[in-house]
């Protein structure tokens, strides 16, 4: 068990304000960071219905609910990270806006804090190379939803040294986490696999094999996975899905990894999935996943 | 509805006693032809056009291999089926439909009503090679077994990734140690020379298990 350091985790969209939710929700005092700061005071928003509903399920009592949330501090002001033990990035996949991002919380954090990225595609030792500190620094990849998901991919980075990569990994559990080790490879190994697969089920709809909802209910009922690939890609986002295909693509020149014509259709008209309502399926309710 | 079952070999998707196949009746307005040679036993039948549907049994061909194929306009009462099936495993209660691109509706609710009335899911496709879920798992499953021999990670950690990440039942290991390498390669291959795509070209360990099994060796 670690003492209970400050957890930092910059950018509030869907994954970071889930990972803050983990981090505040397992007793660390947790500050989330995001340069708009609207977002990031909507995103305690978020939080308090997301635990109220915690509420609602006998998971957690009021009390414990306002205290949780008392933990996490939003701010815009990247010098709060200063009192940060571990700072986990969960920003734009983009190598040079988190390698910027990095570069300067370098500036305000004491030396002995430990970076992590979230990048679900990108290589941790490229990102790491930007950082100013590339020996501690690792790879902590949260499965979405964040709030929900139990797995976190760990990778060290070429220059990690082993003890801080233990140290990352004993965060990892004390975040009643359950962390796995992966190579520094392009996906690891969720994304390694799921992108194509989701891909070859776009390409499925392109051919006409099958309509969308038929394709999820083949899936289910032939694996017994709990969601089909569509409904899957709608959760995650087909934006956000075009971004890990050139992501994933452009490391691996994998021909399942390049994005299908049919989705970069979708993003175009705005079938973004459930959060505007309609991607592959459609949908009335796109409030925050679970309690 | 009543249904007829012919029997035309060994049957993948109902080796075993089945309540469709117990509830059959001699006569009925659905034809339901099971086994490997259920294709010869489709030519066969005399008065295709009474029936609301026939449903031929299939392996990994296609439905046209039976029914004729022409001008992209074929189709009538004729479809194709399959229980998804792993290897050895036993079947899955998923029942692929396959129908052509003028195949009446009424032919498809009626194979979807009987296979539901029976416990069973379906999913209708059109006709293409590995259907819907051979499509989409075998790539995955060549793809596991390549980042096994890369040492992407252990086999352990990748099943428990893809269960934990994904809610996944079984990861692609163990759900390959379990229903048979040899007949992944089996799958995978058909699929490999029908498609020409190399993401369905047997993975080194399935190549290995497949050449293994040729010479009797488990």
């Amino acid at each position: 068990m670690t003492s209970k350091i400050a957890i930092g985790v910059v950018g509030s969209g869907t994954m970071g304000t889930g990972i803050a939710i983990v981090a505040a929700r397992a007793g660390f005092p947790t500050i989330l960071l995001d340069l708009d700061k609207a977002r990031a005071e909507a995103a305690i928003g978020q939080m308090q219905a997301f635990f109220a509903k915690s509420v609602q399920r006998g998971k957690m009592t009021q009390i414990e609910a306002d205290e949780t949330v008392a933990r996490v501090t939003a701010t815009d002001d990247m010098a709060a990270m200063a009192k940060a033990g571990l700072v986990i990035e969960a920003v734009f996949e983009d190598l040079d806006v988190k390698g910027k991002l990095f570069s300067a919380l370098d500036k305000v954090c004491p030396p002995e804090t430990i970076f992590a990225s979230n990048t679900s595609t990108l290589s941790i030792t490229e990102i790491a190379a930007r950082s100013g500190r590339d020996d501690r620094f690792v790879g902590m990849h949260f499965c979405l939803p964040a709030q929900l998901m139990k797995l976190v991919e760990m990778s060290p980075g070429v220059n990690t040294t082993p003890d801080v990569f233990d140290r990352a990994w004993q965060i990892c559990l004390d975040l009643g986490q359950k962390p796995v080790k992966t190579q520094d490879a392009p996906g690891f190994i969720l994304n390694y696999f799921l992108v194509p697969f989701n891909n070859d089920a776009i390409r499925l709809v392109e051919e006409g094999v099958a309509e969308p909802a038929e394709i999820d209910k083949a899936i289910k009922g032939a694996m017994g996975y709990a969601m089909g690939p569509m409904e899957l890609l709608d959760l995650v986002g087909l934006d956000t899905q075009v971004l890990l295909c050139e992501a994933l693509y452009g490391v691996t020149n994998e021909q399942r990894a390049s994005c299908p014509p049919l989705l970069r259709r979708m993003v175009a008209a705005r079938r973004l999935g459930r959060k505007t309502s309609r991607g592959f399926l459609s949908y009335e309710n796109a409030a925050i996943f679970g309690a | 509805m009543t249904h007829r079952v012919i029997e035309g070999g060994v049957s993948r998707s109902f080796p075993e006693a089945h309540s469709l196949l117990q509830s059959a009746s001699a006569d009925g307005a659905i034809a339901v032809i099971i086994g490997d040679k259920a294709g010869e036993h489709f030519a066969a039948l005399p008065n295709k056009d009474k029936y609301t549907a026939i449903l031929v049994e299939l392996g990994t061909e296609c439905l046209g291999e039976h029914t004729g194929e022409g001008r992209g306009e074929e189709g009538g009462n004729v479809l194709g089926f399959a229980r998804f099936r792993m290897g050895d495993a036993a079947p899955s209660n998923l029942v692929e439909i396959v129908r052509q691109p003028c195949t009446d509706d009424g032919a498809v609710a009626a194979a979807r009503a009987l296979f539901e009335k029976h416990g069973l899911k379906t999913a209708v496709c059109a006709d293409f090679p590995g259907r819907i879920v051979d499509r989409l798992v075998r790539p995955y499953l060549n793809a596991a077994l390549g980042r096994l021999d890369a040492k992407l990670a252990t086999a352990a950690d990748m099943d428990l990734t893809l269960r934990l990440g994904l809610g996944y039942p079984e990861g692609p290991i163990e759900l390959l140690n379990r229903s048979g390498l040899a007949a992944h390669h089996d799958v995978t291959q058909a699929l490999y020379v029908a498609l020409g795509n190399p993401a369905y070209a047997p993975a080194r360990r399935a190549q290995v298990a497949k050449a293994r099994q040729l010479k009797g060796q488990s």
